[in-house]
């Protein structure tokens, strides 16, 4: 018998010993999309951080993209998944309202730091007063153009346009055409479901004295002149100047990359596809500017936030990892591993980062940004695309197909916050 | 012998008062119960709890409360859904019998040929082995515009203008619908034959010593005879063209559906509704309609073709 009790004390004290250095290393776990680059990035960035912080251990946990969400949804009611979390910042609101996720806490996360230091897009995060994410990244628009098709068309290989009126008339030099009349190269890519629908919303719209949605985000404004403007001087590039044709290559980045399209709008998300270009060189722009020289992009982002799981020591744990994530280092490795812009102005904007050749661009467009608040991405993007798509294949003229997609979005706004 | 006296000490009063007939049922529906378990966990318990969501608002984000039949009137209301609903019903009546007689015409002639049969046969079944989603890609593609678009490099090269194919809303959904019936027409090749060749051989000799014509004997002796198989194929391809998605999604991937919702189905209208916009009640609602549709065509296909 006492052989039997010795055992089951030693059995006890080890247990006890094995719960007790567990309580003194706190691991939390962190969730976000498969990515390449991305999780390499974040693998580097929790091997700092635990070197750093020895008690804490960072557990890395990935979904393909379109489970993502499904999970999360899973997971986080039922008290399991992730303590920090990434999300599209699109998403805020639906995680906010089933209450996924927890305000950043205000001694960690002063709004007024945050105010100061990142990009006033990050606005987007804050909902009465708290802000409830903070990005490591943040991506925004340029022009991509081929300096080979520029060269060939006698235009200057270092002189992408600054303007949209440039655009128009380099577009029109750039194009080629069989003698049947069949598109054989495009001045620049159409293509609505890739990023125009944001160059369209976001830049072309403001150009032209609109805005796309009221201060509060609850209103459509884009069914308006300036919407008919900038819609129809769009369209005309297909209709009028045949510069650009929707599908052709089947989709814009294809074109660019074929070396058949001498122009194209995309992210910076998109330079490490580009980057794999080896039949000529390319070049990055800011987007051009208005007839009155008004600048403006589309930035989007993903950001990091804290989950409704943790309490006490955890959230103390969550709460360094964020503020690690988020730091000017992690934001240059961010840049350097996936490609994707610093979210903070200092760490963004440094003199070797403005004047590179391909993130300079980028960077630039961060100060005169904005960030659409969705509440359906995809919802949204549908009645956008529905919208061109009447323009440019049923002939509707501009200003009623406009109305059409104003009253489409509406509804799905309104149902959205009557909840 | 012994065994079974022994089974029947052991095996205690029940087991031992059963006839062997019985005991022969009883085994059997141990077998089949694993069956049944199965999909009464995996089939049956999902579909009464997708009939119980439709009733609810369930957006994946909140607890779903119970909204009664709103989900249903708003469908009644849903511009979309009639456009898909009519996309659907497109499909499977472009579909079902353009491919069947395709598929019969086919095999109609192929049951003829000896040379090369095996041969021949083999290249009418491989679309059906091939991926569906690698299939429509390379459709896709034969759609482009010039320069890359085969189909249209062919038109243009005889001096005939260009066709948008997926980017038109009145051509897209034959365009994803082509592919749709050349990946099927195999598998209902195949399944002709064998109907065809299963057809006594002395019905066709006493036709011709009658000196029966050709197309008398396809439609009094062939075609009658082959009533199983077709009605076979007929509900087993409506199926598959109402369940349709696959190729849409897969050619229309970066405006899921075709321009202004040309080419969705309401597969793809549930996918949707439920993996993107995360409204899991309104897309229960969308998936028992789709049940209650495939339950109707699947019920009067049968009573239709019965024999009288």
């Amino acid at each position: 018998m006492r052989g039997f009790r010795g055992m089951l004390l030693g059995l006890l004290v080890s247990f006890g010993a094995v719960t007790g250095a567990a309580a003194q290393t706190v691991e939390i776990e962190y969730w976000q999309y498969v990515f390449d680059a991305r999780i390499k990035a974040m693998n580097e960035l929790i091997k700092r951080f635990e070197a750093a912080n020895p008690n804490i251990k960072v557990k890395h946990t990935t979904f393909p993209y379109a489970d993502y969400q499904t999970k999360i949804a899973a997971a986080v009611p039922a008290g399991q998944g992730p303590d920090v979390v990434q999300l599209f910042y699109g998403w805020l609101d639906n995680f906010v309202a089933a209450k996924f996720i927890q305000p950043l806490p205000r001694d960690a996360f002063p709004p007024a730091m945050i105010e100061k230091e990142f990009y006033p897009i990050v606005s987007a995060m804050k909902r009465d007063g708290e802000y409830y994410g903070l990005p490591t990244a943040v991506r925004s628009l340029a022009l991509f153009y081929n300096k080979k098709l520029f060269q060939e068309a006698g235009l200057d290989p270092a002189k992408p346009p600054a303007t949209i009126d440039e655009l128009l008339d380099m577009a029109k030099k750039t194009t080629k055409r069989d003698a049947a009349g069949n598109m054989l190269s495009a001045g620049i890519t159409l293509d609505f479901p890739g990023q125009d629908y944001h160059w369209w919303r976001e830049t072309l719209l403001r150009q032209n004295g609109g805005a796309p949605y009221s201060d509060d985000n609850r209103k459509v404004t884009y069914d308006s002149e300036a919407g008919a403007k900038s819609l129809n001087w769009y369209a005309d590039l297909q209709r009028v100047h045949k510069v650009g044709q929707v599908g052709f290559m089947d989709e814009g980045q294809a074109a660019f990359r074929a070396g058949r399209a001498a122009m194209t709008i995309d992210g910076s998300f998109r330079l490490g596809g580009f980057g794999a270009i080896k039949a000529f060189e390319w070049g990055v722009a800011e987007l051009p500017a208005g007839a009155d020289g008004k600048k403006a992009n589309f930035a989007s982002y993903w950001v990091n936030a804290i989950t409704a799981k943790p309490t006490g020591e955890k959230l103390e744990a969550a709460k360094k990892f964020m503020a690690f994530v988020t730091s000017p280092e992690a934001m240059q490795l961010w840049l350097e591993t996936v490609g994707e812009l610093p979210a903070r102005k200092a760490a963004a904007e440094t003199e070797k980062n403005l004047n590179h050749p391909i993130y300079g661009p980028f960077l630039k467009a961060l100060n005169y940004s904005y960030a659409t608040v969705f509440v359906d991405e995809m919802g949204q993007r549908q009645v956008s695309l529905d919208m061109i798509n009447r323009v440019l294949i049923q002939n509707q003229d501009a200003k009623a197909s406009l109305a059409e997609a104003a009253k489409a979005e509406q509804a799905i706004l309104d149902k959205f916050y009557k909840k | 012998m012994s065994m079974p006296i022994q089974q029947e000490t052991s095996g205690g009063r029940f087991w031992g008062g059963l006839s062997l007939r019985r005991k022969q049922v009883v085994w059997a529906w141990t077998f089949l119960a694993v069956p049944i378990l199965f999909y009464a966990l995996i089939r049956f318990y999902p579909t009464v709890e997708a009939f119980y969501l439709s009733t609810t608002n369930w957006n994946l984000f909140s607890k779903p409360g119970f909204v009664g039949l709103a989900n249903f009137q708003r469908l009644w209301a849903d511009v979309v859904f009639w456009q898909v609903f009519r996309n659907t019903v497109l499909y499977l009546a472009i579909g079902t019998p353009v491919s069947l007689i395709l598929a019969f015409t086919i095999a109609y002639h192929l049951d003829r040929v000896r040379f090369l049969h095996g041969f021949i046969r083999a290249l009418y079944f491989l679309p059906f082995l091939t991926t569906a989603a690698a299939m429509a890609w390379v459709w896709r593609w034969f759609y482009q515009p010039v320069p890359i678009g085969m189909i249209n490099d062919l038109l243009s090269s005889f001096g005939l203008p260009q066709q948008p194919f997926l980017r038109s809303t009145s051509q897209a959904l034959p365009s994803v619908l082509a592919p749709a019936i050349w990946a099927g027409l195999g598998f209902q090749v195949v399944i002709f034959l064998a109907g065809l060749r299963a057809i006594p051989n002395t019905y066709y000799e006493a036709a011709r010593i009658d000196g029966v014509s050709n197309l008398t004997i396809l439609r009094r002796i062939t075609i009658p005879l082959l009533k199983p198989t077709i009605i076979f194929l007929v509900v087993f391809s409506s199926i598959g063209f109402l369940r349709i998605f696959d190729q849409v999604y897969n050619m229309t991937s970066g405006d899921p559906g075709g321009p202004l919702n040309a080419t969705k189905p309401l597969v793809l209208m549930i996918y949707q509704t439920a993996f993107s916009s995360f409204e899991m009640g309104y897309a229960a609602a969308q998936t028992v309609v789709l049940f209650l549709v495939l339950l109707a065509v699947s019920f009067l296909q049968l009573r239709l073709l019965r024999d009288r």
